[in-house]
């Protein structure tokens, strides 16, 4: 959905690789979680848990919580407020969680 | 109560690290405070200095001076004598003005006699009949992008709203190579009119306007398409034959000037103006007022920034809208009236110390009745029809709000009971204004009548694991 601007080499941030769903891709380091999946072309990033419908990033600034991943474990972490890791494991929640998947 | 909750870990806690809080913390580490500046994001800046302090020199030469200015700031503020904790979120503050906040998944405590919140704005929510589509966002949002990630929109581009902002980020976008298809402004001609008498207020501060005019330029020599007054908005998916155009924007409809469009997109951005973010105001349950000029919710605050709590001061566009560099001088302000109310300075050296920043206040708020008036934003976004969602986070319709005024209710925190409508993750941070406004039209009563969501901790989600971690105090970083 985003692209890189053209940045001279000198700019250019070092790559990391995260795992989206299990699946390895190299991202710039220094940007934030939502914006390497946005780059990445991921699409959605979660489903409501209400009907399912998709979602991607609107604020990108921590206000409207459709940026929710799950980041290392952690769950409903806002992935517009936090910085991409070397190794980081990202999952998309897609729809309510079940009550097997809870415990 | 145990004995760390009654000491006090700072003579000023300082949540939010963009032009207010960073000035105020200066501020007040010259008026010899024990600081302490809690942020939610990586590094300082707020929202329109994001990113700044990293931000490469061709992202920063895209952004302009109004950005680069900002690195000034956050220069002498990562300076100052004051601790500063950014990736802290803020979960809860009590009437006693304990601040609970949690870094790196541990919980901690910052207590101070006086506690100033600098939560700046956040974009006025634009509910429109397709707006929860991927590959809609705000405009800010893009800028965001630039900022954070050196990322500009990779597809065919429509902006929708109206404001400086919508401008600004569309000149911005232009100049990094975006394909902008069009802007569709939405603000009535009657706005004109109503903007007119302002017009002098607006000459005190010429640059921006020459700022604006430029701007218009640019998007015309672009040769973007420019719709003006438009309604009837709404976005589409690209089409329900593939199940990838199903999931995201395809297209836009409006009609402006009486004629009917609908033009191909990748991405909607939208913009109607900013407006404060009262999350944790009204978490503190001090005095707001409907501002009928900005549309919006402001706490009520006196002229160093103190709220109707004692000890409890709000600066910035938190506040009310004014802009960076007000910010700036209503953060210096509110910390040395933080110093006055500790004993720190007496009240003619504060009026000595503030006096050149009212003066800049003064000059930056002249402006702002005349922009409050020209890009108001049209009645019709909150008019919206029924099917719109205004929710969501739990996907409350306004019909089945209407609906639900007349089956009874009569304020936000009732149709929140029955229907779940800003309980979801956002907390009612995305509807809580439209839900104000669309009932007040609905009961034929003003916003301030029908009144606002109460807010609850924790204000963002954080794990038991979190509290239980919880630290006696905070930790000084100096």
């Amino acid at each position: 959905m985003f692209k890189q601007v053209d940045l001279p080499a000198a700019e250019m941030q070092r790559e990391v690789c995260i795992y989206v769903e299990g699946r390895a891709t190299q991202v710039r380091a220094g940007q934030t979680l939502a914006m390497a999946l946005l780059g990445d072309g991921v699409v959605p990033f979660r489903r409501t848990p209400v009907s399912g419908s998709p979602r991607t990033p609107l604020c990108l600034m921590g206000v409207c919580f459709d940026c929710l991943v799950e980041v290392d474990g952690s769950q409903n972490v806002q992935s517009c407020l936090v910085e991409v890791r070397e190794g980081m494991q990202v999952r998309l929640p897609l729809g309510a969680r079940r009550l097997e998947e809870a415990v | 109560m145990s004995e760390t909750h009654d000491t006090f870990t700072h003579d000023l806690v300082i949540v939010g690290a963009g032009p207010a809080g960073m000035a105020a913390a200066i501020e007040a580490a010259q008026c010899g405070l024990r600081t302490v500046v809690l942020d939610e994001q990586p590094r300082a800046g707020g929202q329109i200095y994001r990113n700044v302090t990293v931000a490469p020199e061709t992202v920063a030469r895209l952004l302009g001076p109004d950005y680069r200015r900002g690195a000034d700031l956050a220069r002498r503020f990562a300076l100052a004598n004051v601790d500063i904790h950014h990736q802290t979120t803020v979960w809860d503050i009590s009437r006693d003005l304990t601040v609970m906040a949690q870094k790196v998944d541990r919980s901690f405590r910052a207590r101070a006699p006086q506690l100033l919140i600098a939560s700046g704005a956040m974009e006025r929510p634009s509910p429109m009949p397709g707006w929860t589509l991927p590959g809609v966002l705000n405009a800010g949002a893009a800028q965001i992008a630039l900022k954070t990630g050196g990322q500009i929109p990779d597809g065919r581009v429509v902006l929708i709203g109206g404001g400086p902002l919508l401008l600004l980020v569309a000149c911005q976008l232009l100049e990094a190579g975006a394909r902008i298809a069009a802007i569709v402004e939405t603000s009535p001609a009657s706005n004109r009119k109503q903007a007119l008498p302002h017009v002098w207020g607006a000459l005190r501060t010429p640059a921006l306007l020459v700022k604006g005019l430029r701007m218009l330029q640019t998007i015309k020599r672009a040769g973007v398409p420019l719709f003006k007054h438009a309604t009837d908005v709404r976005i589409d998916s690209g089409g329900e034959d593939r199940p990838d155009a199903a999931q995201r924007v395809g297209s836009v409809s409006f009609s402006a000037s009486g004629v009917a469009h609908r033009l191909d997109t990748d991405m909607v951005l939208l913009h109607h103006g900013v407006v404060p973010n009262t999350q944790i105001s009204r978490l503190l349950r001090v005095d707001h007022a409907w501002s009928d000029a900005q549309l919006a919710w402001q706490p009520t605050v006196d002229e160093w920034g103190q709220t109707s709590l004692s000890g409890f001061r709000m600066a910035g566009d938190g506040t009310a809208i004014a802009g960076a560099l007000a910010a700036e001088a209503s953060g210096a302000i509110a910390a040395i009236g933080a110093a006055v109310a500790l004993g720190k300075l007496d009240v003619d050296r504060a009026r000595e110390r503030a006096a050149p920043w009212r003066v800049r206040l003064a000059k930056q708020t002249a402006i702002r009745p005349f922009l409050d008036a020209l890009y108001r934003p049209p009645k019709w976004l909150t008019e919206c029809a029924d099917e719109t969602v205004v929710c969501r986070c739990e996907e409350v319709t306004a019909g089945r709000i209407r609906e639900m005024v007349r089956l009874g209710c009569q304020g936000p925190n009732q149709t929140k009971f029955y229907s779940r409508c800003g309980m979801g993750p956002c907390q009612g941070r995305m509807c809580g204004i439209t839900v104000t406004q669309v009932l007040a039209q609905a009961l034929g009563a003003s916003p301030q009548q029908v009144g606002a969501y109460r807010i609850r901790a924790p204000l963002k989600p954080i794990s038991l694991g979190s509290i239980a971690a919880l630290e006696p105090s905070v930790t000084p970083t100096k």
